[in-house]
């Protein structure tokens, strides 16, 4: 379960033939038309495109928050539409790590306790937990804010406290949806920075989705959405490297 | 993981006192109210208990004239001293037989007077009543075989009359006849029906008959069963030989009436058992609207933290998660007005039961009860709103503002 960089060939994401449809009938309104994407582990892959070009419902998909309405999606080998919801939840709970761009903290609760949160799930031992958060924290660099509650953060600085708790479980895939979307352009670099560095050291698998091509930049890959389709599919030298 | 599940409950909570506070006061009002009434329900009728058996252990009272109903008594001829003698003689099993006859009547000392009861009573009376003088002495042989002008007076007679002095050797004053005071009975207290026990004057019957009534009937005998006797039995007997020296028609109803001391007390006590039962039903009521008064706020704070359950669901939250930990916060919120209430009852009842001088009875069974029912109230009312948590749609719940 743990995400360490292995010799790991097959892919660790793979859609084909992705559709989603919401609604019935004439009303219904088709998010995604046919999606194929193959992502392997320790890629950093950026999604972009215009609102409704289907970019947040993939990533809703790959989080193993939605189903597909057809097609198929392989994470490690395991069919995701043919699991439940408990299942599905089971796979974010081991595998995945989720930061937003509202930041999503739980508010009237300090840093440590909301970086403990996915731990709390996980069942681990509370000591062990207590220690793996602080350290989270430090990694982000929130050394000594553990006590503090989000209303008491700057804006990157809870952006920082959702991050360490999407990896403080070194989850195999980090999911990010605009995650610089709420925060000024100089934030914006440094969380960049330091989901980069995570991709790069922890080799930890990053998808993202951003309509800002300067945050696109530090991705190796860029995967652009138009009408539900993949329009474009580029390797780059991220901004980092 | 229920220990986890527990963890997050408590942190919720945490996070809200006040709000945590109020939502749970319907519980602590709910639950001490129940308790406090059982408790003092308790002690009432522990107290109704004493106070019947303080008139005399296996007591048989038996008055003339027949019951016609609550209350009512029709008129009968009064007894007459050999049915005691014959009670006394002809039944097995008695331990004292007392005769008695009573008036109201002024008594005079010096210049103070005092309306009481005056009864002529022989000398089974103190046994029979389980009562003895205090001061001086009872009335000896000659005195009750001669009618001798001597009295005893109670607790309530001797203050009124004589204050701080002593009664004893003194003359009281009733109607024409002068008394002299021998003793002094001790301090009864109120009866269960309210009326002062320790106001009246005795006196030997025969005294009563000759120089008060001017006849000789008896107005009432006291008997008292020996210990292990069966007062049914006695009373059963008792009947059918007053029935055969009162010739009364074999069809006929009795014109006087055998009242076991025993059926009085389980009656009085049951009534009081029945009460307790309704006040603490009623008070259940306020419990149950305080479990109502939980499920509200659930339910508002479900909508409040829609994204918050988004977000644990994200983070791999599995429905039965969610669902727990909303039962669980529900429980130990309401476990926590159960605990609070408790304490309160205690302290409450305690208080209420020193100020109304009724024994405090602590009563184990329910407390538990109390607590489960206030547990279980968390768990039904918060079935319903964690259930409405535990099914939303994490996309959904996560969009929400």
């Amino acid at each position: 379960m743990s995400a360490q960089p292995t010799a790991f060939d097959a892919p660790l994401i793979e859609l084909s033939g992705v559709t989603k449809s919401y609604g019935s009938g004439s009303a219904s309104m088709q998010a995604l038309r046919g999606v194929d994407l193959t992502i392997h582990q320790g890629e950093f892959v950026a999604i972009m495109g215009a609102s409704g070009s289907g970019k947040s419902t993939i990533m809703n998909i790959i989080g193993c928050l939605d189903t597909p309405t057809t097609g198929s999606y392989r994470f490690k080998g395991i069919a995701v539409e043919q699991l439940d919801r408990n299942q599905r939840a089971q796979l974010r709970r081991y595998e995945l790590g989720f930061v937003f761009q509202g930041f999503n903290l739980l508010s009237r609760t300090s840093a440590l306790e909301n970086v403990e949160l996915p731990l709390i799930y996980r069942g681990l031992p509370n000591a062990e937990r207590r220690q793996l958060a602080l350290n989270a924290l430090a990694t982000v660099g929130l050394n000594g804010w553990a006590s503090h509650t989000p209303s008491e953060l700057s804006g990157g600085q809870q952006q920082r406290v959702a991050i360490a708790r999407a990896i403080v479980t070194q989850p195999a895939v980090l999911l990010a949806d605009e995650p610089t979307g709420n925060l000024d352009s100089a934030r914006s670099v440094e969380v960049m920075e330091m989901i980069t560095r995570f991709n790069q050291e922890s080799g930890i698998t990053v998808v993202m989705v951003t309509h800002e091509p300067d945050m696109a930049a530090f991705a190796s890959r860029v995967v652009h959405f138009h009408d539900g389709l993949v329009a474009s599919d580029k390797r780059q030298a991220g901004v980092a490297s | 993981m229920i220990w986890n599940t527990i963890l997050l409950a408590l942190r919720e909570i945490r996070r809200n006192v006040l709000r945590s506070f109020l939502t749970v006061l319907g519980i602590v009002i709910g639950v001490a109210a129940v308790i406090i009434m059982v408790t003092l329900g308790g002690g009432v009728t522990v107290k109704v208990g004493d106070q019947i058996s303080s008139l005399g252990s296996n007591l048989l009272i038996i008055t003339p004239g027949k019951r016609m109903g609550p209350g009512q008594v029709s008129g009968a001829g009064p007894f007459k001293i050999e049915d005691a003698t014959a009670i006394a003689r002809e039944i097995p099993g008695l331990a004292g037989v007392a005769p008695m006859s009573s008036r109201a009547m002024t008594v005079v000392f010096g210049n103070q007077n005092w309306s009481t009861m005056v009864s002529g009573i022989t000398d089974d009376y103190f046994s029979v009543r389980g009562w003895a003088v205090q001061s001086g002495r009872e009335f000896n042989a000659s005195e009750l075989r001669s009618g001798a002008a001597v009295c005893i007076v109670g607790a309530t007679v001797q203050t009124k009359l004589f204050g701080n002095q002593t009664a004893v050797g003194n003359r009281i004053r009733l109607q024409k006849i002068a008394c002299e005071v021998i003793g002094v009975m001790e301090a009864k207290g109120q009866s269960t029906m309210g009326t002062d026990q320790d106001d009246l004057v005795l006196m030997p019957l025969r005294t009563f008959q000759r120089r008060i009534a001017g006849n000789t009937d008896v107005n009432m005998i006291q008997v008292s069963a020996q210990k292990g006797v069966s007062t049914e039995k006695v009373q059963r007997d008792i009947e059918r030989l007053l029935h055969e020296l009162r010739h009364i028609p074999a069809n006929s109803e009795n014109d006087f009436n055998v009242m076991d001391m025993k059926e009085i007390t389980k009656m009085l006590t049951n009534t009081t058992k029945v009460l307790t039962g309704l006040l603490g039903a009623v008070a259940a009521v306020s419990l149950l609207v305080g479990g109502i008064g939980i499920m509200n706020i659930m339910l508002v704070s479900v909508t409040e933290r829609t994204r918050e359950i988004g977000i644990r669901m994200a983070i791999g939250a599995m429905e039965r998660e969610v669902l727990l930990q909303f039962l669980v916060e529900a429980i130990v919120l309401s476990s926590f007005g159960g605990l609070i209430g408790i304490v309160l009852a205690l302290v409450g009842s305690f208080a209420i039961a020193s100020a109304l001088s009724v024994p405090f009875i602590f009563n184990a069974q329910i407390v538990l009860i109390a607590f489960l029912f206030s547990a279980a109230v968390g768990v039904i009312f918060g079935y319903f709103p964690a259930r409405k948590a535990a099914r939303l749609d994490p996309i959904e719940a996560l969009r929400h503002e």
